[in-house]
């Protein structure tokens, strides 16, 4: 941890350097615009879980313009932060001057992309992945948001669980033994858990969504229409990984305390791992020395969250909360972040950096996390599965239905399943 | 002319002095109270009928206002078994954090009222939960009664028992978040049982002690009867609490939605449900106005149980002053 951190500083060092060299262009162009640079500003940012946004790395920023304080806020899960999100967007004031955004729910508010400033700018032309700026441009061309991460998905493993049900240990060995679709996993988790006391994995949540997550059109239709509750393919992995957890499953909810404290405790064996979920693992059992990740994930690749920055337009400092999310969102500023979280950079010039290709975890038994989530990125589907204005909202229903059953055990997958039609039909 | 217009301006002058007399006594009194109902005006009346002209529209968090649809919003309420399982949650709820409050409160009263050495240390101990805020208090309890790890259930497993399932089954949820209301209330509630114990004349119980009854005697026939009309406020004020409990159910998980199942959904949370998760405020109002009319109807019953016990409990008011009178 302490290693880590030391790393965390001397990548900030550089970044700062080539920060300072940067701002030597940018405050020639923007000099006409206004003198942001020289007002006393507060500028507020909030993320949720972990951005890896330290205040070391807040720093970096700060030292280049000392006239700016930032307050740095964090929502405990997505949800929290996107009710946040509406609530202060619908009353027209409130709302941090860089808002970080959830995939998921991103095309809900890309339908009130007029009450967002328009990003667009030379210094990010070609910053980000070709679908990570699509997605974030509205009808009108303007683009409203600055990708941070993707979420790219390997497994992560406990080896000491493995070592003790007879299984491979080494990371290359778990990811050759893991290699290939959902029955495979769950196969070889029945075998897991005939020689072990711990789960298999988590919860039927968390790996539901690496699931629906490569499905092209899971809930919506492109025009919008709702297939949730009519989709074979929907239904297909509701049923098959409700009938996994039965044996498999922790039972665990993800995100309650239990979860949590699963984590450290060994309570399942393998977890998937978007790279978001590193500093998650981390931070909940950072006594834990055998949590590591292996460089494969079941049916191909998956992408699971990643995030954006947006600069609400009823801000006070539009132009210098633009100056930060540009900042932040650089490609230098987000190694560092995923060096300190995992939060995988979605700049396409990340990816040719040393910095993040050679870095290794050293909480992960120095697994070399640079190079495995540069491959799984590559072994995601290019497009996009697609998310409409309600994904959001039929997920929260699915995954309350897995939960049901799960965790609570107060349904059956059946009448959970009629419980989920009947949420979503309340949608209306 | 002159003089004649003096004359006929005496009596009026005298007659206008006298009509801003009649005014001041009339109107002042009305005038002095109005900035409450000016101030409730603007942010209860207000909020209270807009809210009602929201629940009677499509109306949607960041588009706003859409088309009028009537009584759409209200059916729609009723007929969706989430509200009828609010209703239910809340009324367990109140009904756990209550009745044992209330007990238990009055038992400590009972307790504060003896002769005890440091009486303000004690009394002032028995208000310091309610100091902790409801979200750290929320926090530690929701660790506490986690199902598979938290300390209440490895203490049951410890003891041999089952453990319980604290986030998963409804009513086990509703005694956990009780419990998190009365840690926080019932010394609050003590102390105006305090207050009003101190206030019963000391006599009754002399009188009690010389006719023979006991100290158990003396606690049910005298001061649980005086303490009725305290007790009706506590019950009408803990009424209007507990139906529109928030930050204890909101905070017990993570997510803050009452459950995968609902469990522990209150009223308030179905609202903030409706409004802020699915952005429908035409609903959540239509919601917030049928908790509206049930606080309405809860506080019109205990009106009329006030009345039935005040009457009875005014005699022995009245007694107690002539009895005061003679001594």
């Amino acid at each position: 941890m302490r290693i880590s951190r030391r790393k965390t500083a001397a990548a900030i060092g550089a970044a700062t350097a080539f920060a300072l060299v940067a701002t030597g262009c940018q405050s020639t162009e923007s000099a006409g615009e206004g003198d942001w640079t020289k007002d006393e500003i507060t500028l507020t940012v909030a993320t949720f879980n972990n951005f890896g946004y330290s205040d070391e790395l807040l720093a970096g920023f700060t030292e280049k313009y000392p006239n700016i304080t930032i307050e740095h806020n964090i929502a405990a899960t997505s949800n929290e932060a996107r009710t946040n999100y509406f609530t202060k967007l619908g009353a027209g004031s409130g709302l941090a001057d860089v808002e970080a955004v959830e995939v998921d729910w991103f095309p809900e508010l890309m339908q009130y992309s007029d009450k967002l400033t328009d990003l667009t700018s030379d210094s990010v032309e070609g910053r980000w992945l070709d679908w990570k700026t699509q997605a974030a441009t509205d009808a009108d061309g303007r683009l409203i948001a600055y990708g941070t991460d993707i979420g790219p998905e390997a497994v992560c493993y406990r080896s000491d669980l493995f070592a003790a049900a007879g299984l491979p240990t080494d990371r290359e060995e778990v990811a050759t033994l893991l290699e290939g679709d959902w029955d495979h996993y769950f196969s070889v988790g029945e075998d897991f858990v005939a020689n072990s006391d711990a789960a298999w994995f988590d919860s039927a949540g968390a790996t539901y969504q690496g699931m629906v997550n490569q499905i092209t059109n899971a809930y919506e239709e492109e025009d919008g229409t709702i297939i949730a509750t009519e989709n074979d393919e929907v239904k297909g992995i509701y049923d098959d990984v409700l009938e996994a957890s039965t044996d498999l499953s922790a039972h665990l909810g993800q995100w309650s305390d239990d979860w949590n404290a699963g984590i450290a405790s060994g309570a399942f064996a393998t977890m998937l791992c978007p790279g978001w979920m590193l500093g998650v693992i981390s931070g909940n059992a950072p006594d834990v020395t055998t949590w590591d990740v292996a460089n494969v994930f079941p049916n191909g690749g998956g992408n699971w969250g990643g995030s954006y920055l947006t600069v609400p337009a009823q801000g006070a400092h539009p132009e210098a909360a633009k100056a930060l999310a540009d900042w932040l969102t650089a490609p230098e500023q987000q190694i560092t972040a995923f060096v300190e979280a995992g939060t995988f950079p979605s700049q396409v010039a990340a990816y040719e950096s040393a910095d993040l290709t050679d870095f290794s975890n050293e909480y992960f038994n120095n697994a070399p996390v640079g190079a495995i989530f540069t491959d799984r990125a590559k072994a995601v589907n290019p497009v996009p599965p697609f998310k409409g204005p309600n994904y959001f909202k039929v997920q929260d229903a699915l995954s309350n239905a897995l939960t049901r059953v799960d965790v609570d055990g107060t349904d059956d997958p059946a009448t959970s399943w009629d419980k989920f039609v009947a949420d979503v039909e309340a949608l209306g | 002319m002159t003089s004649r217009t003096l004359d006929e301006r005496e009596p009026r002058l005298i007659a206008f002095r006298n009509q801003i007399n009649h005014w001041d006594v009339k109107l002042s009194p009305y005038l002095y109270i109005s900035p409450f109902f000016i101030l409730f005006a603007i942010t209860g009346l207000f909020p209270l009928l807009y809210t009602a002209y929201v629940s009677l529209h499509k109306w949607s968090i960041i588009g706003g206002q859409g088309d009028f649809i009537g009584f759409d919003n209200f059916a729609f309420i009723l007929g969706n078994g989430d509200f009828w399982v609010a209703l239910r949650n809340t009324f367990s709820i109140f009904l756990l954090s209550a009745v044992p409050q209330i007990i238990l409160a009055i038992l400590i009263a009972a307790a504060l009222d003896a002769n005890l050495k440091a009486k303000t240390f004690w009394r002032m101990g028995v208000l310091l939960p309610y100091v902790v805020t409801p979200v750290a208090i929320s926090i530690v309890f929701s660790v506490m009664f986690a199902d598979k790890t938290g300390i209440v259930n490895t203490f049951l497993m410890n003891l041999g028992l089952d453990p319980v399932g604290w986030h998963s089954e409804p009513l086990p949820a509703h005694f956990a978040i009780a419990l998190m209301v009365n840690f926080r209330w019932t010394g609050y509630t003590a102390l105006i049982f305090l207050a009003a114990m101190q206030a019963i004349p000391r006599d009754y119980y002399e009188a009690a002690m010389i006719d023979g009854a006991g100290p158990v005697r003396r606690f049910f026939s005298i001061t649980i009867p005086q303490l009725r009309p305290t007790m009706i406020f506590v019950v009408v004020t803990s009424t209007i609490g507990g139906l529109q409990i928030f930050d204890e159910p909101r905070l017990y998980d993570t997510f803050g939605r009452g459950g995968a199942d609902g469990q522990w959904m209150t009223l308030t949370l179905f609202i903030y449900k409706l409004g802020w998760t699915d952005q429908n405020f035409g609903r959540a109002s239509a919601v917030a106005w049928l908790l509206f009319l049930i606080i309405i109807a809860f506080a019109a019953l205990n009106l009329i149980l006030t009345r039935a016990i005040a009457s009875s409990s005014t005699k022995s008011i009245k007694n107690a002053g002539k009895k005061k009178v003679s001594a």
